[in-house]
């Protein structure tokens, strides 16, 4: 068996690749290029940079696996890049690592697996699989501080049996104590934080020199209407903030709505934040299909706890989230995610909330 | 390994070899010094420029200014006339060219300098009234390479030599003969250049050594700066072990050549053929253009060159695309571009090429291994 392993140049997916090989895998090793600078040249700083692919390269040698570096520049600016910037135009909030993972990892890469002679795709994830006689079972990490589960939502069967996903079965202090002793140079490498493609500087930066309708200037005003001032475009916003709004103001408010058409961000009071349920697209089941039960947990952003709700289809091919208890900060972009326990059922992305 | 990439590099040659191996023992002197074992070193350095010179059948031994290679020759060259040109600082080139020279006249850009890139057809070549129609009494230097590194395709040289001449007879003419010269005769005659760069690695000598034909009278402004060494040139000490190497191999390069040319010849064309029988459907670039016999540029339509290296290497295969970064991530080739071939057609496009170690059946074996892993991805 031959194992295609998505190496970034941190610690997990070196680990992943080093324990593909214990397990009797012949074992390839490859760095997206995903973005480039101006120059054509790979990002000198953050995730799948120059000295990332470099340390995957130095990793893979030391293992002694053939490394290679696959360009996916186009389709990663146009499936995600160029997404990020219209859902921040469109007053959303986007999470690219799941565009990713949906649109260029998992869908793309995974073809490119079969056509590069490989059996089974690897990456560092947190996150496991588990097999049954009812098919493929998306779980939660072992390692609960970690757990990357809710960005592999959008999984299915075919892929989960196309899928290994070595790091989840470990905490990460064994990831580190198993790269140490085989004397990985990433074995110490800080986890990588920023988004891969922004690299040093903020995103909002990033998105207001790259997608100017994005940071159009327009209303900062009250649920009643009150105009308080002029912001200086609505990516500066999220669902739920109440920090950095420009204005100083008596009580606490929290930015309710975003009107991407009129560039009109909306302050109102926690109760007015308060969603009690939302509407989702792009809905995919890990089993291939909508649990029995339609009491599920359910996860609105990457680092909240789930929350337990019922899902029921909506119109077309979109469900509804009907929370258990009004959540703030549902914010419209974001991915929503189905738990059973610590197990996935599926997900989709929040296209608006329901007050 | 079946090594199909003699156009990145190509193995030592055993004279190569033999010639260095003193100067990483005994003979180890800096050769710009007062005392024997200078002298040693000085006498090895100036024998090696002795030989190179009548190998390209230059005048005099100083025309041959030594450098770290052929990508700093042709800095040397390119850069060197222009900065040095006074009123004549113009620079006309192909599009085709190595990054050396592209990218040279690109840094002129920034100085000011006007630049002319003249296209290529559908084929590789150039339309030579075109390019002489660009040059101008302001041109300081035409730089138009022997053959290209990615295609094979080769230039008339002697033809261009005269009619760049015939425009503009101050204009220098410097030619890139880095590719050419393993198989092709590159000498001041048959080129006709004003200057000629060669980097030692390409035809079994070391890497990071090279060298720049130019005669003594052609004012060059120096890239490199520090002790003036090689005539003010090209400071830095040199490097002798590597020079001599690079010297005996051009000897033995030039002994071979005819003979080279004919073996590597029918073993590229055997490829060819054998690819075409396997694989009908495989595209060879510019098979009807005048080519580097060591040169097979080719696509297989549907499978992108990306996956059939990578699938060609895991199968023991070493071929390459024209033009990677240095990340190893294959670039989209500005060479094919030039060529007017579309950019999917162009990310299906592979680099085979042979050398003067290639076994007599490494095309037909080629062939038929590549044509296997076609199938495979079918």
């Amino acid at each position: 068996m031959k194992a295609l392993v998505a190496m970034s140049g941190g610690v997990d997916s070196s680990v992943a690749a080093a324990l593909m090989l214990e397990q009797g895998y012949e074992v390839v090793g490859v760095t997206l290029k995903q973005w480039e600078g101006v120059d054509g040249q790979m990002p000198l700083a953050g995730c799948c940079t120059v000295s990332d692919s470099e340390d995957a390269r130095r990793v893979a040698a030391q293992l002694d696996i053939p490394y290679y570096v696959l360009d996916y520049v186009d389709e990663f600016t146009e499936k995600v890049v160029d997404h990020f910037g219209e859902m921040y135009a469109a007053g959303k909030t986007p999470n690219p690592c799941i565009e990713c993972n949906r649109r260029v990892r998992f869908s793309v890469l995974l073809e490119r697996t079969v056509a590069l002679g490989c059996d089974v795709l690897v990456t560092g994830h947190h996150a496991r699989i588990r097999h049954d006689d009812d098919g493929y079972h998306l779980i939660k990490a072992v390692d609960g501080t970690k757990d990357q589960s809710y960005v592999l939502h959008m999984l299915g069967q075919a892929d989960l049996a196309r899928v290994r996903l070595p790091i989840g079965e470990m905490p990460k202090t064994k990831v580190r104590e198993y790269a140490a002793a085989m004397g990985l140079r990433t074995a110490a490498k800080p986890d990588s934080q920023d988004l891969c493609f922004v690299g040093e500087g903020s995103y909002r930066d990033f998105i207001r020199s790259r997608f100017p309708d994005a940071a159009r200037p327009g209303p900062l005003v009250m649920s009643d209407g009150t105009v308080l001032a002029e912001h200086d475009g609505t990516i500066d916003f999220t669902i739920g903030q109440r920090k950095g709004l420009g204005v100083a103001l008596g009580e606490r408010r929290y930015v309710v709505d975003i009107d991407a058409t009129t560039a009109t961000v909306t302050l109102g009071t926690r109760e007015e934040l308060l969603a009690v349920g939302c509407v989702l697209d792009q809905v995919s089941f890990v089993a291939g299909s909508h649990p029995t039960t339609p009491e599920v947990d359910v996860k609105i952003r990457y680092r909240s706890p789930a929350v337990p709700a019922r899902i029921e289809p909506d119109t077309g091919k979109n469900w509804r989230i009907l929370f258990a208890e009004p959540q703030v900060a549902v914010a419209p972009g974001q991915s929503a995610v189905f738990y059973c326990g610590d197990e996935v059922l599926g997900g989709g992305v929040i296209s608006e909330a329901v007050r | 390994m079946l090594y199909l990439d003699h156009a990145a590099t190509t193995e030592v040659r055993p004279e190569t070899r033999a010639a260095i191996a003193p100067f990483l023992g005994d003979l180890f002197g800096n050769p710009s010094g007062i005392h024997a074992t200078s002298r040693q070193a000085k006498n090895a350095l100036e024998t090696a420029r002795e030989q190179a010179a009548e190998l390209i059948g230059a005048a005099h031994p100083l025309e041959v200014v030594f450098t770290g290679g052929g990508t700093e020759a042709d800095n040397l060259a390119v850069v060197g006339a222009a900065l040095a040109g006074g009123d004549r600082r113009a620079v006309v080139t192909t599009a085709v060219e190595h990054e050396a020279v592209l990218e040279s006249v690109a840094f002129l850009e920034t100085l000011g300098c006007r630049v002319d890139r003249v296209g290529v057809d559908r084929s590789g070549q150039l339309d030579i009234n075109d390019l002489a129609g660009r040059v101008r009494a302001d041109t300081a230097v035409v730089s138009v390479m022997a053959a290209n590194n990615e295609t094979g395709v080769r230039f008339p040289l002697a033809e261009i030599a005269a009619a760049v001449k015939e425009a503009s007879p101050a204009t220098l003419f410097h030619t890139d003969a880095v590719q050419a010269f393993i198989s092709e005769d590159v000498t001041v005659t048959s080129t006709g250049a004003d200057m000629i760069s060669l980097a030692g690695h390409k035809f079994g000598g070391p890497k990071g050594v090279g060298l720049l034909y130019v005669p003594r009278e052609v004012e060059l402004e120096p890239v490199i700066h520090g002790g003036g060494q090689e005539l003010g040139r090209r400071s830095g000490t040199h490097n002798v072990a590597g020079i001599v190497g690079m010297v005996a191999a051009m000897e033995a390069t030039v002994a071979d050549r005819a003979a080279t040319r004919e073996r590597v010849g029918k073993i590229r064309n055997l490829f060819e053929a054998s690819l075409r029988a396997a694989v009908p459907t495989v595209a060879i670039t510019a098979a009807d253009a005048p080519r580097l016999v060591q040169h097979s540029h080719f696509r297989v339509p549907g499978i992108a060159a990306e996956t059939l290296l990578i699938r060609l290497d895991q199968a023991g295969i070493g071929a390459a695309a024209g033009s990677a970064c240095s990340s190893g991530a294959i670039e989209v080739s500005h060479v094919l571009a030039a060529m007017g071939i579309d950019e999917v057609a162009a990310g299906e496009c592979v680099r085979v090429s042979f050398g003067w170690s290639s076994g007599t059946d490494d095309g037909r074996e080629a062939a038929e291994r590549i044509a296997a892993v076609v199938r495979e991805l079918r």
